[in-house]
């Protein structure tokens, strides 16, 4: 083809050939297997720096602020109001039997062990995951990671492992605040709704509970977290097509991860039981 | 003399297809060398190679005497911090002040803080942006950016500078200011730079004029200063690309000359 002057390129672009849905499919396998990995070596990665210099405190600091402190009132409110209908749902059958007063047994343990790490975890991820997937995203579209690179910055380092550790360490934290204010809203719907005494709630929930049940309860959550960071992380660090991608991401990343952390729960829940049966 | 940076036979691509096809290049010290083409053919990745920020597929590239291509990150990560790099939209940090930015890799280094503001300082002053200290980069106009970029980068001295596309976006009077610091960081600090433009105004510019030190202005040079950069002056050449790969290679005078229709576009 000649050279015009409004012509931009003389190259013509082949028409790709139609792929089959074999090729498709193990087109998508490999991407997966691909993904996978370069999670995983992401995840690793954020661990293993923590042994090694440079340590970026102030980072961990600033997003334990961000994460712990910044996740309070939806974790407080919440967990007032889950206790609170743990009580009445309990109580609708307890009552039955006549024996009311056994619903502080069963919110403190169904709280502790499931409800308080599960729900906080999920709605931290829910604010977290997706801050930190639309963050480090919008800072790799506009290349401030790549600019970061540049001056001779790991980004694994001064972006990944600060949220990666501070989300393990605030997590647990928040858990147990959880926990204690759904016992509170719990007894508050106790005594409104029951005509409990609190005495005799608060009696009942903490004798109930076992130092198997407080391991457990905290033992989840620091796997939680490192799940919600570090899938945030992925996500972000790995946006493809601008500003829309930085959307797409956050949204795969709050999905991603509440769906991983279900999955773990099971087979937390039944290690947890286990070793509980081993050693306490 | 050994090229302060050097790409031979350098392959690159994605899913997409191949982007940089067999790029072969030079860059000598105190030297500017205009990368010109269209989008995508391969401006900006060339950059990033050079900065070890991509890893080509094919060929080597050399930097400062290092083979790039095969470093690992971590050793790239220590060589990155002899070059500076301008990338198109700035990039500075939008949740740091421009002191901040500036400072970044002086803090990095755990260089003490009664060193670091008196340095951005200096730096900022070069960019004419002293004012500007305490800023964020979504408070600063487009030029204002690519200048607190600049300074950003030219904060360690390096004797490298990577421009990418830096007056892409800005009206002709602040290219034009962009283009003058340029000039001066290549002729105060006599930085070797690799600069990527679609505009070939700027190489022109770059060519054609140099900074005065003795009267602080930005004056046209006479006709033995241009050229090939006689007695260790800096010098300016331009590499034309296309498909990927350098389709015209030579000095200002050379390019004006050409009579093929691809090249004689750009000069319209």
């Amino acid at each position: 083809m000649a050279d015009t002057p409004l012509q931009v390129s003389s190259n013509e672009t082949p028409a790709p050939p139609e792929a089959s849905i074999t090729q498709l499919l193990i087109g998508s396998a490999k991407r997966a297997v691909l993904q996978v990995q370069e999670y995983s070596y992401l995840a690793a990665q954020s661990i293993t720096n923590v042994f090694s210099a440079p340590h970026y405190f102030q980072d961990t600091l600033e997003q334990m602020d961000q994460i712990g402190v910044g996740s309070l009132p939806i974790v407080l409110l919440t967990g007032f109001f889950i206790g609170a209908v743990m009580v009445l749902q309990t109580a609708s059958q307890f009552v039955r039997f006549g024996q009311t007063s056994l619903t502080g047994d069963a919110v403190s343990l169904a709280l502790v062990r499931e409800l308080g790490p599960t729900l906080t975890s999920l709605l931290v991820t829910g604010r977290c995951a997706s801050g930190i997937a639309s963050e480090l995203g919008s800072m790799l579209v506009t290349e401030q990671v790549d600019a970061m690179r540049a001056m001779g910055t790991d980004p694994s380092r001064k972006l990944v492992t600060p949220r990666v550790v501070a989300t393990i360490l605030v997590l647990p934290l928040l858990t147990a605040i959880s926990d204690f204010i759904g016992l509170v809203g719990g007894c508050v719907a106790a005594v409104f709704s029951l005509r409990l005494g609190v005495v005799q709630f608060w009696t009942r929930a903490i004798d109930a509970l076992d130092f198997a049940d407080i391991m457990q309860g905290m033992m989840k959550p620091l796997i939680f977290g490192f799940i919600l960071s570090t899938v945030g992380c992925y996500r972000g660090l790995t946006v493809r097509g601008g500003t829309q991608g930085v959307g797409r991401a956050t949204t795969q990343a709050v999905v991603v991860s509440s769906v991983l952390i279900i999955v773990a729960d099971t087979f937390l829940t039944k290690l947890a039981l286990y070793l509980a049966g081993k050693f306490f | 003399m050994e090229a302060t940076i050097s790409f031979r036979d350098v392959r690159l691509g994605f899913d997409e297809g191949d982007i940089v096809r067999g790029l072969s290049f030079e860059v000598f010290p105190k030297e500017t060398l205009v990368l010109l083409g269209e989008t995508g053919t391969g401006k900006t990745l060339s950059l990033k190679m050079a900065a070890g920020l991509l890893r080509p597929q094919e060929g080597d590239v050399k930097v400062l005497g290092r083979h790039v291509s095969e470093m690992k990150e971590k050793e790239l990560l220590d060589f990155r911090r002899e070059i500076g790099f301008v990338f198109q939209e700035g990039a500075l940090f939008d949740s740091l002040t421009v002191e901040e930015n500036v400072a970044f890799r002086l803090r990095e280094e755990k260089v003490p803080e009664e060193e670091i503001e008196p340095k951005v300082r200096e730096a900022l002053r070069f960019v004419e942006m002293e004012h500007a200290i305490d800023q964020v980069p979504s408070e600063l106009s487009g030029g204002m950016r690519r200048r607190a970029s600049i300074a950003r980068a030219l904060i360690t001295r390096p004797p490298i500078v990577l421009y990418d596309s830096p007056t892409a976006g800005l009206d002709p009077v602040t290219s034009q200011t962009i283009i003058a610091l340029i000039l001066r960081l290549r002729d105060i600090y006599g930085v070797t730079a690799l600069l990527a433009t679609h505009r070939l105004q700027d190489g022109f510019a770059l060519a054609n004029f140099h900074f005065d030190t003795a009267t602080h202005r930005v004056v046209r040079n006479q006709e033995k200063r241009r050229g090939d950069g006689p007695d260790g002056e800096s010098s300016t050449r331009f590499a034309v690309l296309r498909d990927g790969k350098v389709f015209f290679e030579g000095t200002p005078e050379k390019l004006q000359a050409v009579k093929d229709p691809y090249l004689k576009r750009f000069l319209v």
